[in-house]
C-alpha cells in the first residue's frame, strides 16, 4: 500500500516540478499515438465502410479476419513489423526501425482492425434502407458516405476512443520496434516496463499514473465530443 | 409531346431470377401512375429503375425523350422519392426539408424559405424546429414528403408511403396528398398493394404481378376490366368462375356457370370465359324477394356458406350454382339473419359482370391516358 502512495506523491512530485524527462515522455507518447490513431482512421473508416456498403468477393473472409484482427496480440504485429523493417528486411531501406516512426506504424496496424471492424458495424447498424434514401434525395456517392458516416459519429467516436486506448496502452511492439532508447522512443508504457524491471516501484507507479490521467483526459475529451454529437 | 419517364423492354434480374419484366411504361407530365400490385411482385424495384438507382439488365429508360445512359447523378437530381419508412436524419425537421435543396447546393436562406413553405403546406410548419426524431410517425411521414416536395422534382416516387402509419393518419395524409397533387399537377409514382390508395390517387393503374406488367390503364377501366384472373382477384373481384358464352344478343351475353345462366353485358369474348363479381356489386336479400321488381337481370337463390368480418362489413359466400361473394353491412346482415345455411337471393346487375377469356392474358400494352 505503501508502495501506491508512494509511486501516487512521486508522480505528483514530477509533474508538479515539471521533470523535463517525465514530460517528454509524456509528450512522445502522446504524439506517436495520436499519429497513430489518425492512420488507423485514415484507412480503418474507408475499410469498414466498404465492408459495411459494398457486395465484392472475399468480403466475408475480410470481415472475419478484420474481426480476428481486433484481438491481434501486440507481440506478433511488433514481430512481423520487426522483420519487415528490419534492415535486411523488405523496407529495411527506409531506415524507420527504432524511431518514433515505427512504432506510430506498429500501433496503427493494432489499431485499425478496432476502427476498420467498429466502423462497419456502426454503419451496418443504421437502417438498411437509408442509403437508398439518401441518393433518392439526389446525394451523390460521396455525399452520400459522409452523410451516412454523420448517421453513425457516435459509433464512429466510439471506434475513435477505442483506437487511441489500443494504441496508447499497447507495450510489447512499441518495444519491438522503437527498442525504448532514451530520448528518442521512450514512451510512458516502454518506460513502465524499464522502471518496473529495475525496481523502481516509484518511478514506474507514477509514470502509470501520468499515463492513466492522459487516457483518462483524452478519454473525456473525446466523449464530451460524443455526447455533443447526441444533442446536435 | 415526349413522355416524362419512358420505360422500354426493361428487365430486371436477381441472383438470376427474373424480378422485373415491363415492356412497355410511359409517364405523361401531370399524371398520377399508381402502381398496384402484391408484396414481392417488384414495385419497389420499378421505382428505383424509374428513379435511376438501378440500372436494368436489358432494355432503355429515357427521361422526357432522352434515353438515360453514362452519369446519372443530373437526371437523378430532377426525381425525388420517399420511402414507406420517413428515414429522417438527425437534426431538425427544417433541417431534413432542406437535406435534398442542401445537397443540390442551393444556398442557406433560400432552402431554408423552401423548407418552410412545405413545412407549411404539409400543415407541420409548427414542427420546423423539433429534432426529427421525437416526430410521431404520421408526423415524420409528413416532413419525409415535405422534403421530397421541397425539391419540386420533375417526377415524385412514393414507395408505399402510408403503409406504416395507423388508420387515422393514413386517412388524413392521403387527403392532403391528394389534394396537393391535384393542385400542384405533380407527376407522381405511387407504389401501393392497397387498392384504395390507388383508386384515390391513381390517374392510370399498372397491375404488377411476378415482376411482370400484367395490365396498365385508367384506373376506372382497370378495376373493372381487369385483363386477368390474377388481376381480377387482386383489384377486389372475389368472385371469379369459370363459364362459357352461349348467347350474345343486343349487347347481353348469356353464360353458363355450372348449372346457372348468367347474364353479362357484352364483351368481345366468346367460348370458355371467367365471369368476374366485385362483392360490392351483389345484393343480398329474402328468397321471397324473387318475386318482386328488381332492375338487376341476374338474381340467383343461394345458400350461405360461411360469414365473415371484412372491417366494418361481412363477407357472405353463397353457393348459387357457383361460389359467390358478397360484401354487406352488418345493419343488413342482421336484418336478413345471415348465418350458414340460410337461403338468400342474390342480385347483381348484367353491367357488374365482367368476361375474361379463358386463356392467358396478351401482354399488356400502354393505353396512356
Amino acid at each position: 500500500m505503501d508502495l501506491l502512495w508512494d509511486g501516487a506523491r512521486q508522480a505528483l512530485l514530477l509533474l508538479l516540478h515539471g521533470d523535463r524527462e517525465v514530460i517528454a515522455i509524456t509528450l512522445r507518447s502522446l504524439a506517436v499515438s495520436a499519429a497513430a490513431t489518425l492512420l488507423s482512421l485514415a484507412f480503418g473508416v474507408p475499410l469498414g465502410m466498404a465492408l459495411a456498403l459494398a457486395r465484392f468477393p472475399g468480403r466475408g473472409l475480410l470481415l472475419a479476419l478484420v474481426n480476428t484482427g481486433m484481438g491481434m496480440p501486440p507481440v506478433v504485429v511488433g514481430l512481423v513489423i520487426a522483420l519487415l523493417l528490419w534492415r535486411s528486411g523488405p523496407l529495411g531501406a527506409l531506415g524507420l526501425l527504432y524511431t518514433p516512426m515505427a512504432m506510430v506504424l506498429a500501433q496503427a496496424v493494432l489499431a485499425f482492425p478496432l476502427v476498420a471492424g467498429l466502423t462497419a458495424g456502426a454503419v451496418q447498424s443504421l437502417p438498411p434502407r437509408l442509403r437508398l434514401q439518401i441518393l433518392a434525395l439526389g446525394a451523390s456517392r460521396l455525399q452520400m458516405l459522409w452523410l451516412l458516416a454523420r448517421e453513425a459519429r457516435l459509433l464512429l467516436l466510439a471506434a475513435l476512443i477505442a483506437a487511441f486506448g489500443a494504441a496508447i496502452s499497447e507495450v510489447g511492439a512499441s518495444l519491438q520496434v522503437g527498442g525504448n532508447i532514451k530520448g528518442e522512443t521512450r514512451v510512458l508504457t516502454t518506460a513502465i516496463v524499464l522502471e518496473t524491471g529495475k525496481g523502481n516501484f516509484e518511478l514506474a507507479m507514477a509514470l502509470a499514473l501520468i499515463l492513466l490521467l492522459l487516457v483518462f483526459t483524452v478519454t473525456v475529451l473525446f466523449t464530451a465530443l460524443q455526447q455533443r454529437a447526441r444533442r446536435a | 409531346m415526349s413522355a416524362r419517364l419512358s420505360l422500354r423492354d426493361v428487365t430486371v434480374r436477381r441472383g438470376g431470377r427474373l424480378v422485373l419484366d415491363v415492356p412497355v411504361l410511359d409517364l405523361a407530365a401531370g399524371e398520377v401512375l399508381a402502381v398496384l400490385g402484391p408484396n414481392g411482385a417488384g414495385k419497389s424495384t420499378l421505382l428505383q429503375v424509374m428513379a435511376l438507382l438501378e440500372r436494368p439488365v436489358t432494355g432503355t429508360v429515357a427521361v422526357d425523350g432522352v434515353r438515360v445512359r453514362g452519369p446519372v447523378l443530373a437526371l437523378r437530381r430532377r426525381m425525388a422519392m420517399v420511402l414507406q419508412e420517413p428515414l429522417l436524419l438527425d437534426g431538425s425537421v427544417r433541417d431534413n426539408v432542406a437535406l435534398g435543396l442542401r445537397l443540390r447546393g442551393v444556398p442557406r436562406g433560400e432552402r431554408q424559405r423552401r423548407a418552410d413553405r412545405w413545412l407549411e403546406r404539409l400543415g407541420i410548419a409548427h414542427l420546423a424546429a423539433r429534432p426529427a426524431h421525437t416526430l410521431s410517425g404520421g408526423e415524420a411521414q409528413r416532413a419525409a414528403l415535405a422534403r421530397a416536395l421541397a425539391l419540386e422534382p420533375d417526377v415524385l416516387l412514393l414507395d408505399e408511403p402510408f403503409s406504416g402509419l395507423d388508420a387515422p393518419a393514413r386517412a388524413r395524409l392521403i387527403a392532403d396528398l391528394a389534394a396537393l397533387l391535384r393542385e400542384t399537377g405533380q407527376t407522381a409514382v405511387l407504389v401501393t398493394h392497397d387498392r384504395d390508395e390507388a383508386l384515390r390517387l391513381g390517374d392510370r393503374v399498372a397491375v404488377l404481378i411476378g415482376g411482370r406488367l400484367r395490365q396498365l390503364g385508367p384506373t376506372a377501366e382497370v378495376f373493372s376490366h381487369p385483363a386477368d384472373p390474377e388481376v381480377a382477384a387482386f383489384v377486389g373481384m372475389e368472385t371469379v368462375v369459370p363459364g362459357r358464352v352461349e348467347e350474345t344478343n343486343e349487347g347481353l351475353a348469356r353464360v353458363r356457370v355450372g348449372s346457372v345462366l348468367v347474364e353479362a353485358a357484352a364483351a368481345p369474348v366468346d367460348g370458355a370465359v371467367l365471369l368476374c363479381l366485385r362483392p360490392e356489386d351483389v345484393v343480398l336479400a329474402p328468397p321471397a324477394a324473387a318475386e318482386g321488381p328488381s332492375s338487376a337481370r341476374n338474381r340467383l337463390v343461394g345458400r350461405v356458406t360461411a360469414v365473415t368480418p371484412a372491417g366494418a362489413l361481412e363477407r357472405v359466400e353463397l353457393d348459387c350454382g357457383f361460389p359467390l361473394v358478397a360484401l354487406i353491412t352488418r345493419h343488413s346482415a342482421e336484418e336478413l339473419d345471415v348465418r350458414p345455411g340460410v337461403q338468400l337471393l342474390a342480385t347483381f346487375k348484367a353491367s357488374a359482370a365482367h368476361l375474361i377469356p379463358a386463356r392467358p392474358a396478351p401482354p399488356a400494352t400502354n393505353a396512356a391516358g
